[in-house]
């Protein structure tokens, strides 16, 4: 059952569009009404960090801009020409189009449409996408689905030692592109190669290609990405493993490493080689960090409460348990995670850290999130770890307050990643930046 | 043009106003054009996402401080809601006050609504509003989906509104029903008109609306001179504020595109006097908008001397600026009567205006008054200009920059600068409406060019590291090859 939604932290389905413009080298094309693009790249890029138009998104992104006569009459003729006119005067190597509510509801034959260019040989997809039909997180799993069942060709031989990434939601999560980085050279260290497919120097349609080569596919998400995998166990036989933890610090980066290792037949010996020498360098500065956090004689804050995607509120969470030990307050998930997924979400969060468990609320309405906040009694100012729109109830609450999801707005994002040994630091540098900026 | 507050909605721009989102040509070709009202409406077979409505409607209600806006839509419509409360919190941050969230709720519809219909959780959406916010009125936007499904938004705002005891009113702005954006500003002015605005119990002489986004307060001084106090409006109002609007003694727009329906509406129902004027851009302009205030506020004499002080006060400045960037090469990119504006302070600058091309163009404004012409204004004052209308078509912008090759390229619109950049054009997008108004507004701009070319290590950097996402095929046609007939390889 969705609800009515107040201070959003992800939008429709077509916020697939932004997944395309991470791709190197993509075109996304609309098939939808004027103002779709626009506010999905404002929500999603602008006010996200900052994150900009990329190559081909923003204000570049070709669209039919329906209209009237569109809704009224069909659409498939000006999307034809609209398609047309791309393959000319876009410089792409895929071209994937996604439709709207209005083509979508006014029952427009994209597919047929799109087949008349495959035919031809353009390198084009399709995905209907219309934005009554879900979220963000599931119009992503929707282009990818396209692209495998639309683009990819069985592969000839595997690649051992390949591994496909299907993890963070690019533009969505605003550190996406350092995070994905991230976990190639966490693989990197212990002999993987991994398959990024987002992102700068991830190698565009050519890395896509790969895909069903690959030794096998690495979910690192809670629960984006395991359909993508299915599909591709299905379609090319490969393997999967899901790590429904974002990791974030040194004890949930071990375990992550450990799990893909032993997946992937990586000797021990060399995991635990990486994993020590990181683990080294990582407590080399937590040690660093001690005579502040240990003495600092105002207020550090009582509990966390995260306030995000099951990817952060987990992630993060897992890490200031197990790595900081702090103690949890309430979590929000806020993406609106199916429900077949929620038990297994909650199951990470009741197994927190050894004796330590938390309490979840999942709800996409920052107005159910502001008044349960409100009946807690909090004791010591809470940690809000969340995005731009609880500035407001951190206030009200006294706590302190850090953006680290959408929408953020107050802090311009480049390469930052929260993802590994290194991730963590930076989440530790941030969270203590926040509380140590408002005395000051 | 007539506008009836009867009807639930305001009629689209391009059955009002005769707009147009496509052109290529002159100032005084369109100019003429315009003024026999004999424009066609030209498509492009190769299009580039534009903006929709719903957009700027929300733009004009999100920031009423005691009201709150329910999207009655997908919730990627609420795309725009962040954008609104980042300005919102700004706007709120420099006028000093306690910084809080935009009241935005998004009614998220789903599939099963697409069947079943939409009033259950508008219901819930606007309940919501109330309980969290306790508004002073509430507005509803509509979005494609909400149109094409048969909302019936009138019953339901009734019922709602008798239960409540407040203003629920729909605006409509679904994104499919005009490709003029700025039509959007004309619905949720509608809205205002139609439901807010109250008959004036008295009369200020001294107020004077003024309809603007939220640039600086630059008239708390400069109308303080003759008397009179700016009543900013839309944003950062109070619902109060705007019941009021009737008092005032005149109304002033700073872009004829923004204000025309609600400053016509405004003199139309309630006898509040519209300025008709030039936009106070450049000299000229600025000269002809305050006379026409002080003829309408009755302060002639005031004004002149307020205009004789203040062009002594900027004479030295200007004319140094004006040495140091006579014949700099300049190219234009805005909203239709904000682009006009800009042209008429690089004519004062005496800059080398390449071209300019504006989102859409209005055949007439809604006063439909030949003072406020703003195409006729540069004819009478300044030189021709090459110029073209898109709505927002980068592509079509990028090409003719590549070919152009200005020296600076100023830019009023998110999204667009990036592509200026990207050719190593020196770039920036003015955000302060303000910024360019009046004798000081000169001033302004002069400097901010001057610094935006002083040093374009960035804009250099960026073009020698990006690559377009245009073919070369297209970089080598005709900018506007794909408007009207089409293009032929």
């Amino acid at each position: 059952m969705s609800t009515i939604i107040e201070q959003p932290r992800h939008f429709c389905t077509i916020g697939a569009q932004q997944t395309v413009v991470a791709i190197e080298r993509a075109i996304p094309i609309l098939h939808s009404g004027p103002g779709c693009s626009g506010k999905i790249w404002g929500g999603m890029s602008f006010c996200n960090g900052f994150q900009g138009s990329g190559y081909a998104g923003g204000g570049a992104i070709p669209c039919t801009n329906t209209g009237e006569k569109e809704v009224v009459f069909g659409g498939e003729d000006r999307l034809r020409q609209v398609i047309e006119g791309a393959i000319k005067v876009m410089d792409g190597d895929l071209f994937v189009v996604l439709t709207g509510c209005t083509a979508d509801i006014v029952g427009d034959d994209t597919g047929m449409v799109v087949s008349e260019f495959q035919e031809q040989g353009v390198p084009i997809v399709y995905a209907e996408t219309g934005g009554f039909k879900g979220t963000t997180y599931e119009g992503h799993e929707l282009v990818v689905e396209a692209i495998i069942n639309q683009f990819l060709q069985p592969a000839k031989e595997k690649i051992p030692g390949l591994v496909n990434v299907w993890s963070v939601v690019p533009y969505q999560d605003p550190f996406w592109s350092g995070n994905l980085e991230s976990i190639k050279e966490l693989l990197a260290g212990i002999g993987l190669e991994a398959n990024i497919l987002f992102g700068p120097g991830s190698g565009g349609v050519e890395a896509w290609r790969k895909v069903p080569a690959a030794q096998f596919n690495l979910v690192v998400s809670p629960w984006v990405g395991l359909k993508t995998a299915k599909l591709l166990e299905k379609k090319f036989g490969t393997p999967y493993l899901h790590h429904p933890v974002l990791p974030i610090g040194a004890a949930e980066t071990s375990r992550f490493l450990r799990a893909v290792g032993k997946f992937a037949g990586v000797e021990d010996q060399v995991t635990e080689d990486y994993i020590r020498q990181q683990e080294t360098r990582f407590y080399y500065y937590l040690e660093r960090a001690a005579d502040f956090i240990l003495e600092f004689r105002y207020d550090l804050p009582g509990r966390f409460i995260n306030i995000s995607d099951s990817f952060y509120a987990l992630g993060v969470s897992k890490f200031l348990a197990n790595d900081l030990g702090l103690l949890p307050g309430r979590q929000f998930v806020t993406d609106d995670a199916p429900e077949e997924h929620r038990a297994g979400i909650l199951a990470e969060f009741t197994d927190l850290a050894p004796k330590l468990s938390a309490e979840v609320t999942f709800t996409p309405d920052g107005g159910v999130i502001q008044q349960e906040l409100r009946s807690i009694d909090h004791r010591q100012p809470p940690i809000i770890i969340g995005s731009s729109w609880d500035k407001d109830i951190a206030d009200e609450l006294k706590g302190y307050q850090l953006s680290i999801g959408l929408p953020v707005t107050d802090r311009l994002v480049l390469d930052r990643t929260y993802v590994g040994y290194r991730g963590g630091l930076r989440l530790a540098e941030d969270i203590y930046e926040a509380i140590l900026g408002s005395y000051q | 043009m007539a506008i009836n507050l009867k009807s639930p909605e305001a009629p689209i721009r391009e059955l009002r106003l005769g707009s147009i989102t496509g052109y290529q040509g002159t100032v005084s070709d369109l100019c003429r054009k315009s003024q026999k009202g004999d424009l066609k409406e030209q498509e492009r077979s190769f299009s580039q996402c534009a903006t929709c409505a719903s957009v700027t409607a929300i733009c004009q209600l999100a920031m009423i401080q005691d009201a709150a806006v329910v999207n009655h839509a997908p919730l990627g419509c609420a795309g725009d809601f962040t954008n609104f409360n980042f300005i919102n919190r700004i706007g709120q941050n420099k006028r000093g006050w306690r910084l809080a969230n935009a009241r935005l709720i998004s009614s998220n519809l789903r599939e099963s609504d697409t069947v079943f219909g939409g009033a259950v959780k508008l219901r819930e959406a606007v309940r919501a509003a109330y309980d969290r916010y306790q508004p002073r009125a509430i507005f509803i936007t509509t979005s494609c989906v909400s149109g094409i499904i048969g909302e019936d938004l009138q019953g339901t705002t009734e019922d709602i509104e008798e239960e409540l005891g407040i203003p629920i009113i729909s605006v409509s702005c679904e994104g499919f029903r005009s490709q003029i954006w700025a039509s959007g500003f004309d619905a949720a002015y509608h809205a205002i008109l139609r439901k807010v605005v109250k008959p004036a119990q008295r009369k200020r002489t001294d107020l004077v609306n003024i309809i603007n986004f939220w640039g600086d307060d630059i008239f708390t001084e400069l109308l303080g001179k003759i008397g009179l106090t700016p009543n900013y409006v839309v944003p950062f109002t109070t619902i109060e504020q705007l019941e009021k609007l009737s008092e005032a003694a005149a109304t002033l727009q700073v872009c004829g595109t923004l204000g025309t329906y609600l400053a016509a509406g405004l003199e139309q129902h309630f006898g509040v006097p519209e300025v008709k004027a030039p936009p106070p851009y450049g000299i000229p302009g600025t000269d002809a908008w305050l006379r026409e205030l002080g003829k309408v506020t009755g302060k002639e004499k005031e004004v002149e001397a307020l205009i004789a002080s203040e062009k002594v006060r900027i004479a030295p400045e200007l004319a140094e600026l004006r040495q140091q960037l006579k014949g700099i090469k300049a190219f234009v990119g805005a909203g239709a009567v904000q682009g006009h504006s800009i042209i008429n302070v690089l004519n004062e600058l005496e800059l080398d205006i390449l071209g300019g091309c504006v989102w859409h163009h209005d055949q007439k404004l809604d006063h439909g008054d030949p003072k406020g012409d703003s195409l006729q204004h540069i004819i009478d004052n300044y030189a021709d200009v090459s110029f073209s209308i898109c709505n927002k078509q980068s592509f079509e912008m990028v090409n003719l920059l590549n070919k152009l090759q200005p020296d600076i390229f100023i830019v009023r619109h998110n999204g667009m600068a990036v592509w200026g950049a990207k050719l190593g054009i020196p770039t920036f997008l003015m955000g302060d409406e303000h910024f360019g108004i009046g004798y000081q507004g000169l001033i302004n701009y002069g400097q901010k060019i001057a610094e935006t070319i002083a040093n374009p290590a960035y804009v250099k950097n960026l073009a020698k590291y990006s690559k377009l996402p245009y073919t070369d095929w297209w970089l080598k046609q005709e900018p506007f090859a794909f408007l009207g007939k089409g293009v032929t390889e």
